[in-house]
């Protein structure tokens, strides 16, 4: 059935307000920005993962053979720029975030919808830039930017990179304080603190991080400018500087930026886990505190980043020390995502797969961070690939399978379409699949004491590379076919209805797609968040 | 002393061992920091047991068509309690890591008093190493079984990371300052060097190997070598040639502080505050001779950054260790009319 002759496709709504290009790129509508963002993300994730799988490749031999070792530094750069800054900082607070709160809280668009719009020119045109000077200045640094290699010894494009960076991070802020102030002034009646759904919670804790920490990277930032252009020593120990210093600023944003790439997963997961258990969320307030207290404990523990890097042995302790207590919250997170599970009413769905994908990826991630939040452990496994194991277990096994759980949820309200559920599942497993073979033989790799980042490797480290080289094109296939089936589903899926999964946010009280203004009268909110009854059927 | 040029791919035969799933150990240290691991992987991969096998079972007995029994749902308040449950059993789990992990750590830096100190140097992209005897090496270390051996690590460009994986040994290596490591090999063979710290295009290439020997062997390999020149005797030419003597040592004594017996003693600087003259006070006068002012002197002394490699630094240091302090005796502090620097 076309969706044209389906009752439950709405005669007006969002998509169907102009169709121009400046109807998409003059937009004020925080649903048509969303998309705007949606484009953009996931255009730098497909660059940043095809970089992935040309590492990938080159690492199935021992010898640098594929590519030469430059261009292998600059792949890993590339690929760490693009992925932390141009998605995962972005990716689920400024698409599902963007689209999402102002209809979670029962109001018509963001605080600042101009501000909005802003944010999305900045991120995109600071991403062009930052792309222009990574890859035709062949910047090799690595995404850390470690002095005094990025000062004086790399090439000068840093700088531009370093600028481009620079200039993201006011697109980070801006969305940031949209959301704080949205959060704050423009609930619906009867919508309390403590009705919110825990995605708004988990964005408005992200957007905290996002204004406090984000200007730390941007002086930061400038401080490795003005070196290299004025040569005033700040890191450069050979100009006075210290080079540790530089790694201090840095993790002091780049840790909690960790959060800002978790969190918003967090609160996604939630949604699903309660939607398709038909069971409000184990312990409601105890994930809001976790949220909260993730957030806070997050700025005091990047001394962890340096272990070895000759910080004060007893600093190292205590930011060992702090390490464990902000592992508390994230364990209360996912023994109550586990809990929801009992006596619910489960269904399978594709945002279901993807969302205890998300729970058991994260536990094995948050688990093997205990490993190297033990400081003596950290000393041999520091810098191999243990590391890049562990933080691709949270970043792609968390947050990555978070934002397509939540895309694949909240795909029926953006679009109003249905998609493929068979493939939607294949790609799900696939996802999980692929994932686990990629990174599990990481962390072998790592404790047998293979260095990250090296080009070349000794030939008993092949068995376990080729594995994982093997995993990541299953993990590939996992990724592109989302973008056939739901590519597809905008033409040919059949229509949605306001609330295909019968669920209980407030964003699904409106049509789908919804209205420009979202909601045709403010919603009242009479009840808490997930008023769901597993006993009914 | 070999050409500083040579990095290329083949330069070392590669340290060929079979797919295991941990490393081998070179040092009793390593085996106490398997056992800590093998502990958190035992109690992480229960815990993820526990997580995997709870979703598998709770999603099947409480799957969408099953006539489980989903009465009773529990309140609030007993959620809170059970939380707090989770809180003190995982806080409890945690803190005896932490424990565990932190003391393991202190033993790994504060070890007990080395036989010998061995000077390393990351370069982009090879280890330089120079032995107390003056022996020098690149990409290899050869040292003695069941010694204490204390090695300097120290960077001439950027941050490299010294990684042995046998000895589950690492430390960055910074540019401008000296790290100590020290371990004890209690096993003979061949084990890996590796730079662990991203450092430029031939990173992957800067490998190398630790060469453990038993006593007798290590004395012939020494002998082997040849005689080398003494450090403290290449010093004192390069203390020459710098023109450091100059103004450091003669009997004027008036424009720069006396070297003589100075290593290891408490120097009264400009401000008022007192270091003690160890090897890092001494590298940083060579290279930043503003850092750190003797009292009663005007700071003129010229950096020396970037005009003198790592390697002369510790040769230099070397000499000046092996000065006597009766050689030159010239107190800056007698003369009338400096400031007033205390001894």
């Amino acid at each position: 059935m076309s969706v044209a002759t389906d009752p439950r496709w709405p005669r007006e709504h969002y998509l169907s307000e102009g169709f121009r290009l400046r109807d998409w790129l003059l937009t004020t509508d925080h649903k048509r920005i969303a998309w705007l963002y949606l484009a953009s993300i996931t255009a730098f994730f497909f660059l940043g993962g095809t970089a992935a799988l040309l590492i990938r490749l080159e690492l199935i031999t021992p010898p640098g053979d594929l590519v030469s070792a430059d261009t292998y530094n600059q792949l890993f750069s590339l690929h760490g720029i693009v992925m932390v800054w141009f998605f995962l900082i972005p990716s689920i607070p400024a698409t599902l975030g963007n689209f999402l709160i102002p209809m979670m809280v029962g109001a018509r668009d963001l605080a600042f919808p101009r501000l909005n719009l802003l944010s999305w020119y900045i991120y995109t045109l600071g991403g062009l830039f930052t792309l222009a000077a990574v890859i035709g200045g062949g910047v090799d640094t690595g995404w850390t930017f470690y002095t005094p290699y990025s000062t004086m010894f790399s090439n000068s494009a840093v700088i531009a990179a370093a600028a481009g960076v620079f200039i993201v991070g006011f697109s980070s802020i801006l969305t940031g304080l949209n959301f704080i102030v949205t959060t704050h002034k423009m609930r619906a009646p009867g919508l309390s603190w403590f009705r919110l759904p825990l995605f708004v919670w988990a964005n408005y804790a992200t957007s905290l991080i996002m204004v406090l920490a984000t200007p730390v990277l941007s002086s930061v930032l400038m401080l490795i400018v003005v070196e290299r252009l004025l040569g005033i020593g700040i890191f450069d120990p050979a100009l006075g500087g210290d080079p540790l210093l530089f790694q201090h600023l840095f993790w002091f944003y780049s840790h909690p930026a960790v959060y800002i790439m978790i969190l918003p997963g967090m609160g996604v997961v939630s949604e699903i886990i309660a939607c398709f258990s038909r069971k409000p969320v184990f312990g409601y307030h105890g994930m809001v505190i976790s949220i909260m207290s993730i957030a806070v404990f997050g700025f005091i523990v990047w001394g962890h980043h340096m272990f070895v890097a000759g910080q004060s042995i007893y600093a190292g302790i205590m930011f060992s020390f702090f390490t464990f207590l902000v592992a508390l919250p994230s364990a209360i997170k996912t023994f109550n995502w586990t809990a929801t599970l009992y006596k619910g009413r489960i269904t399978f769905t594709a945002p279901m797969i993807y969302a205890l994908s998300f729970v058991g990826l994260f536990t094995i991630g948050g688990l093997t961070g205990i490993i190297l939040a033990s400081i003596a452990i950290d000393v041999h496994v520091h810098d191999t690939y243990f590391v890049t194991a562990h933080f691709h277990y949270i970043m792609v096994g968390g947050m990555v399978t978070g934002y397509l759980g939540g895309l694949h949820f909240w795909w029926p309200k953006m679009t109003g379409r249905m998609y493929s559920e068979l493939w939607s599942k294949v790609a799900a497993l696939a996802l999980f699949i692929g994932f686990n073979l990629t990174f599990f033989p990481q962390f072998i790799l790592g404790y047998l004491g293979m260095p990250r980042r090296y080009h070349e490797y000794p030939v008993d480290f092949q068995v376990l590379n080729v594995m994982s080289s093997l995993g990541a094109g299953v993990l590939a296939i996992g990724y592109l076919l989302p973008l056939f089936y739901l590519f597809w589903s905008l033409r040919f899926g059949p229509a949605a209805g306001g609330n295909p999964w019968r669920a209980k946010g407030l964003e699904w009280w409106t049509d789908s797609p919804p209205t420009k203004h979202n909601f045709h009268r403010i919603p009242r909110v009479t009840e808490s968040a997930y008023a769901y009854d597993p006993t009914a059927e | 002393m070999s050409s500083e040029t040579s990095a290329l791919p083949d330069y070392l035969p590669e340290v060929s061992k079979g797919l295991t799933l941990m490393p081998e150990q070179a040092s009793a240290m390593a085996g106490r920091i398997d056992t800590l691991y093998i502990a958190l992987v035992v109690i992480c991969g229960l815990l993820t047991v526990v997580v995997f096998a709870l979703i598998a079972v709770l999603g099947y007995r409480y799957r969408a068509n099953s006539r489980a029994n989903r009465e009773s749902q529990s309140s609030e308040h007993t959620h809170r309690r059970v939380e707090l449950g989770v809180l003190a059993i995982m806080l409890v789990i945690f803190m005896g890591l932490f424990g565990w992990a932190s003391s393991l750590y202190l033993d790994m830096f504060r070890g007990p008093s080395a036989a010998m100190t061995i000077n390393v140097i990351g370069k982009q992209w090879m280890w330089k190493v120079q032995h107390p005897d003056g022996t020098r090496e690149i990409n290899t270390i050869h040292v003695p079984v069941d010694e204490t051996i204390n090695l300097r690590v120290t960077s001439q460009d950027v941050i490299h990371s010294f990684y042995l994986p046998a000895f589950r040994l690492k430390r960055d290596v910074l540019p401008g300052s000296y790290r100590e490591v020290w371990f004890t090999a209690d096993n003979p063979g061949v084990y890996r060097l590796f730079c662990a710290e991203y450092c430029g295009s031939y990173h992957a290439q800067m490998r190398g190997k630790i060469v453990v020997m038993e006593q007798a062997d290590y004395q012939q390999w020494l002998t082997r070598q040849g005689e080398s020149e003494a450090p403290a005797v290449s010093g004192a030419q390069l203390f020459q040639s710098y023109g450091c003597s100059g103004c450091h040592m003669g009997k004027t004594g008036i424009q720069a502080p006396s070297l003589a017996g100075v290593f290891g003693r408490a120097v009264p600087l400009a401000g008022g505050a007192t270091m003690i003259a160890d090897e890092a006070y001494l590298h940083d006068s060579i290279v930043q001779p503003q850092k750190h002012v003797v009292a009663g002197f005007d700071p003129i002394m010229p950096s020396y950054s970037g005009q003198i490699s790592e390697g002369e630094i510790l040769q230099i240091i070397a000499y000046i260790k092996s000065l006597e302090p009766l050689d030159w005796k010239t107190n800056p502090s007698q003369n009338p009319t400096q400031g007033e620097a205390q001894p």
